[in-house]
């Protein structure tokens, strides 16, 4: 910038000016000091002041009251109850349970629960929902037809009732313990699914391969009927949403995108597989990503028929020591993690993938 | 006199009670250049659209290249690789680069070898006058720069016939003679060319024959000295004082 | 090659298409191998599916109200058990002889919802009417009034409480909603973070854990002595849990407002909430009235949760009138069939409903 022509931080912006030559450009003037009581600036300080004094003070109030009460009623506050023993066994998860551990490891083991459940579903339900998605699009009226339905079907019935659903049919449809169906080393039964799995012995690995002992089936590792129902209801319910999603997605594509994939050749499959779906990817992330959370979020209905995820297991400890505000805070803070963490991992996925321009 | 490379006889095509195209009847001869224009609605570029079989016509036979297109999909496949289509909206698939929009193509359908593909696309751009925009994104060139892309993407299927749908319509007017300089280079070189435009003056440098088309019928058609000339019928006069006179 | 002598043709109506059902189905199922292939191997798995299933809901059920027939049987679906059950269904816990009351209040509410759908009752006085409407359903449901005995809200259940439930929520969530969506586009930085943070944090958690705070931390937070109605903190929650969803769905709309007419309303004087009220909103709202309904219908499924918190409505009736009765209840999936049902008429009305409305919006756009 040139010095010495003219200093534009003296509030002489009205004294005129010599003509400058057409080469020089200018920095912009510094802010003016006049004040207005009916500016936006002021009007707009009094608003926010106001609504950040109505939120303090309806917060004061609540924790006022709720401390009030808790002392009123003996309720204790605090963290600490995490620490000692939990008092109860959790049926099944990523590693034993039993009740002298503490309501923390409680946590922990329903938290790793809630994870399984919604990473197998995550992934089950993309597969699902992406295959009945694309083929709404097919040139098999009956193909066509079996995806709607599909949609139709699963989006419009609530996902605590289909969970409830498929809990009964694992529970009732399936053969007793003692007389499971077989496939080879496979089990199904009201156990649940038993399948031979590699374990540790003596430092080597082998297989543990599940036998039809006294009682029961013994051996293997098995996925209970809590489980398999809530990751199929979840599964089904999610993918029909997961399915309108790849729909509208590919439905984004301009025709004119298909009109010059057939100008050039392309049979359907090869201009749907080169053409369209990497396109519609794009429109199809942030949506998924919901969907996905969604997915998250409904697996807390697990309290409902009884698997031990971490909602179920926070309840649990909530009657027995009372810490009701602990303990749901505990709960929000979970899934708020999960949903802020899968929202940052899509926003970098979106950003690495989208369209250069220029 | 050879045989007609595009041969329409009495073409009727609705779109629901639209009568878009009557009795249309067009012989083309190989290496013959035509230019196509008319009042919009009047059906020009469903005619062409025809060709190619991105518009299914409900009466008369149409022929191209001694295929008679209707129903059989392995015909209408055969077609397609001999013609070739440039598009108002250019329609170059984003997500790939300029080369890889090129190469689409000729591998996944003419089964060439990658690097032989390529080795034709390069050609093919330089033909165009944008070889060192191969590693580009299509978003990333002007208008012009995508339109001629376009163009080389079509001459990379080797096409016997090139079909034009207003190549020049959504170009802004800086770029419209980069575009046309290129299609006036590629009709010297002898390839069949049907092309609906509005630019006479293109009609004027490089064609052999100008039709007019009202209302779905082909109103009249001559060489371009005749028809810009002498034009014979009212609404072709009508049409030419509208389009010249500005 | 010219033409001097040009004769113009006249439109000719279109020939009739070649139709029929043996062309239908040749196009669309038969046309290339795939195709047939994928035909064969549909037709089969329903068949596998279909058959055993019309076998156990049909041609093997049984349909009169006689647990005695279904257990000697065995086999087959049994259906007496909705005749039998459908009260305790449909009203919850509901006393017995008074159910006519829950039924009138459904059938207001419901007539309401469907007045609410369609364009003639579109003006201010549609809102009076939601108004004493939901009135008349509090007084007919609680009693207390007109010499109705009272009936407490913890007896209210199955579909009345389905509805009640929905409806008011969304009604509740409605202003704060677009308060939230207006205020997360401020430009005051304090109010954009308030509700960008109420927004998200809602959003993130799963509604049960809004139930629980509902139904658990509610209490805490009242001042000592002040008992509210369980019912009354549900739907506090559930709308809370509303506003956040319908806060993003209208602020999408708000944005899709282009800056140009607020400009335009700015050369015309107008204030911040005159070009709200009669520019933005107007046409901010006709654009979400879709993705809302899709709310509507989300939160209609989502009322089924309340049955974790003790409220027994439609999911929970059923687990009440089966639970307790050990004659019916191996007769569980048909009971759920039957509910998924109510669920499914609803549910897929709503969703008709919305793309109807989405024609309509869109109609007034196109030139």
């Amino acid at each position: 910038m040139e010095q010495g022509r003219l200093d534009v931080r003296l509030p002489c912006a009205l004294i005129l000016q010599p003509a400058l030559p057409s080469s020089v450009s200018l920095p912009p003037p510094g802010k003016r000091r006049a004040w207005s009581w009916r500016s936006q600036a002021f009007r707009g300080w009094v608003y926010q002041w106001l609504a950040v004094a109505v939120i303090v003070g309806l917060l004061a109030f609540l924790v006022h009251n709720t401390l009030l009460n808790m002392r009123l009623r003996g309720i204790q506050s605090g963290f600490d109850f995490l620490w000692g023993p939990a008092g109860f066994d959790i049926g099944e998860g990523l590693f034993t349970f039993d009740s002298a551990q503490s309501y923390a490891m409680a946590l922990l083991a329903g938290l790793l629960n809630t994870l399984r459940v919604a990473v197998l579903g995550i992934v089950f339900t993309t597969v699902i929902g992406g295959l009945v998605g694309v083929g709404r699009f097919s040139r098999n009226a009956l193909l066509r037809g079996l995806c709607r339905a599909h949609v139709e079907f699963f989006r419009n019935v609530p996902v605590l009732l289909q969970l409830l659903m498929w809990y009964i049919v694992f529970t009732e449809v399936l053969p007793d313990a003692l007389e499971p169906w077989r496939w080879g080393s496979v089990f199904l039964s009201k156990g649940g699914l038993t399948f031979p799995s590699p374990s540790w012995g003596d430092g080597v690995a082998v297989w543990d391969v599940p036998f039809l002992g006294e009682f029961a089936v013994e051996g293997g590792a098995a996925l209970t009927p809590e489980f398999m129902a809530l990751l199929l209801g979840l599964t089904l319910y999610t993918s029909a949403f997961v399915a309108e999603v790849v729909r509208a997605g590919i439905a984004s594509v301009p025709t004119g995108q298909a009109e010059a994939a057939m100008a050039l050749g392309l049979s359907p499959r090869l201009h749907m597989r080169l053409v369209t779906l990497p396109q519609a990817l794009r429109v199809i992330i942030p949506p998924l990503t919901n969907q996905f959370l969604n997915l998250t979020k409904n697996s807390s209905l697990a309290v409902a028929i009884g698997y031990p995820d971490v909602v179920s297991i926070a309840n649990t400890a909530i009657n027995q020591t009372g810490r009701a505000v602990e303990c749901i805070a505990l709960i929000m803070l979970v899934y708020l993690a999960t949903s802020l963490s899968t929202s940052l991992f899509m926003n970098a996925y979106n950003a690495r993938t989208a369209l250069r321009e220029r | 006199m050879t045989e007609p490379i595009i041969s329409f006889e009495k073409v009727n095509k609705w779109f629901g009670q639209f009568h878009v195209l009557r009795d249309i009847e067009l012989h083309v001869a190989p290496g013959e250049r035509i230019v196509i224009c008319g009042p919009s609605g009047s059906g020009k570029s469903t005619l062409i659209r025809c060709i190619n079989r991105l518009e299914v016509h409900q009466q008369g036979r149409l022929m191209v290249d001694g295929i008679e297109l209707a129903d059989d999909l392995k015909a209408i496949d055969t077609v397609r690789k001999n013609v070739g289509m440039v598009f108002q909206q250019f329609n170059l698939f984003p997500h790939l680069t300029v080369l890889d929009n090129l190469t689409l193509s000729p591998i996944w359908v003419g089964g060439l070898a990658k690097k032989d593909a390529e080795e034709q696309a390069m050609h093919q751009l330089a033909r165009v006058k944008i070889a060192e925009q191969a590693h580009k994104y299509p978003l990333q060139l002007s208008g012009g720069q995508q339109q001629r892309v376009a163009i080389a993407r079509a001459l990379c299927l080797k096409p016997k016939i090139m079909l034009f749908d207003e190549p020049t319509s959504a170009l802004d007017p800086e770029m419209i003679k980069e575009v046309l300089d290129v299609m006036v280079e590629l009709a010297q070189q002898g390839i069949t060319m049907l092309c609906v435009t509005h630019e006479m003056g293109f009609a004027k440098a490089a064609a052999d024959r100008v039709i007019f088309m009202d209302e779905g019928q082909i109103v009249e058609q001559a060489p371009p000295h005749r028809f810009f000339e002498q034009p014979q019928t009212d609404r072709a006069r009508d049409f030419l004082s509208k389009i010249l006179s500005h | 090659m010219t033409s001097s002598a040009f004769t113009p043709i006249a439109p000719r109506p279109a020939p009739p298409a070649p139709s029929g059902l043996g062309l239908w189905l040749q196009v669309n199922l038969w046309q290339d191998p795939t195709t047939r292939v994928t035909t064969l191997v549909l037709v089969a798995l329903l068949l596998w599916i279909g058959v055993p299933l019309a076998d156990w809901a049909v041609w093997s059920a049984h349909w009169q109200a006689n647990a005695e027939v279904c257990h000697a049987s065995g086999a087959g679906a049994c259906w007496g058990v909705i005749t039998e059950k459908f009260r305790i269904i449909v009203f919850g816990r509901y006393p017995f002889d008074a159910q006519w009351r829950p039924l009138l209040a459904t059938a207001l509410l419901l007539a309401l919802l469907v007045a609410s759908c369609m364009r003639i009752f579109w003006r201010p006085s549609l809102a009076l009417l939601w108004l004493v409407v939901l009135a008349l359903f509090a007084v007919l449901m609680g009693g207390g009034w007109w010499g109705l005995a009272p009936v407490e809200t913890d007896l209210w259940g199955g579909l009345p409480l389905t509805l009640l439930l929905s409806s008011v929520s969304i009604v509740l969530a409605f202003p704060l909603a677009l308060l939230l969506a207006l205020g997360r586009r401020s430009n005051l930085p304090a109010i954009r973070s308030l509700c960008t943070v109420y927004v998200e944090l809602v959003r993130g958690v799963p509604l049960i854990s809004v139930l629980f705070m509902a139904s658990f931390m509610f209490p805490l937070f009242m001042p000592e002595g002040m008992n509210i109605d369980k019912l009354v903190r549900v739907l506090a929650g559930i709308s809370l849990f509303a506003a956040a969803y319908m806060a993003e769905v209208i602020r999408g709309g708000l944005q899709a407002i282009p800056q140009g007419q607020l400009e335009g309303a700015a050369t015309l004087g107008l204030s911040y909430w005159q070009t709200q009220r009669l520019i933005v909103l107007p046409q901010a709202l006709a654009m979400v009235v879709p993705g809302l309904m899709n709310n509507f219908i989300a939160i209609f499924k989502d009322t089924s949760l309340v049955t974790i918190v003790s409220l027994y409505e439609l999911t929970g009736a059923m687990g009440l009138a089966l639970n307790s009765d050990a004659d019916w209840r191996p007769y569980k999936i048909e009971a759920y069939l039957f509910i998924a049902l109510i669920y499914f008429v609803f549910c897929f009305a709503m969703s008709r409903y919305s793309q109807w409305v989405e024609l309509q919006v869109n109609r007034g756009r196109q030139r």
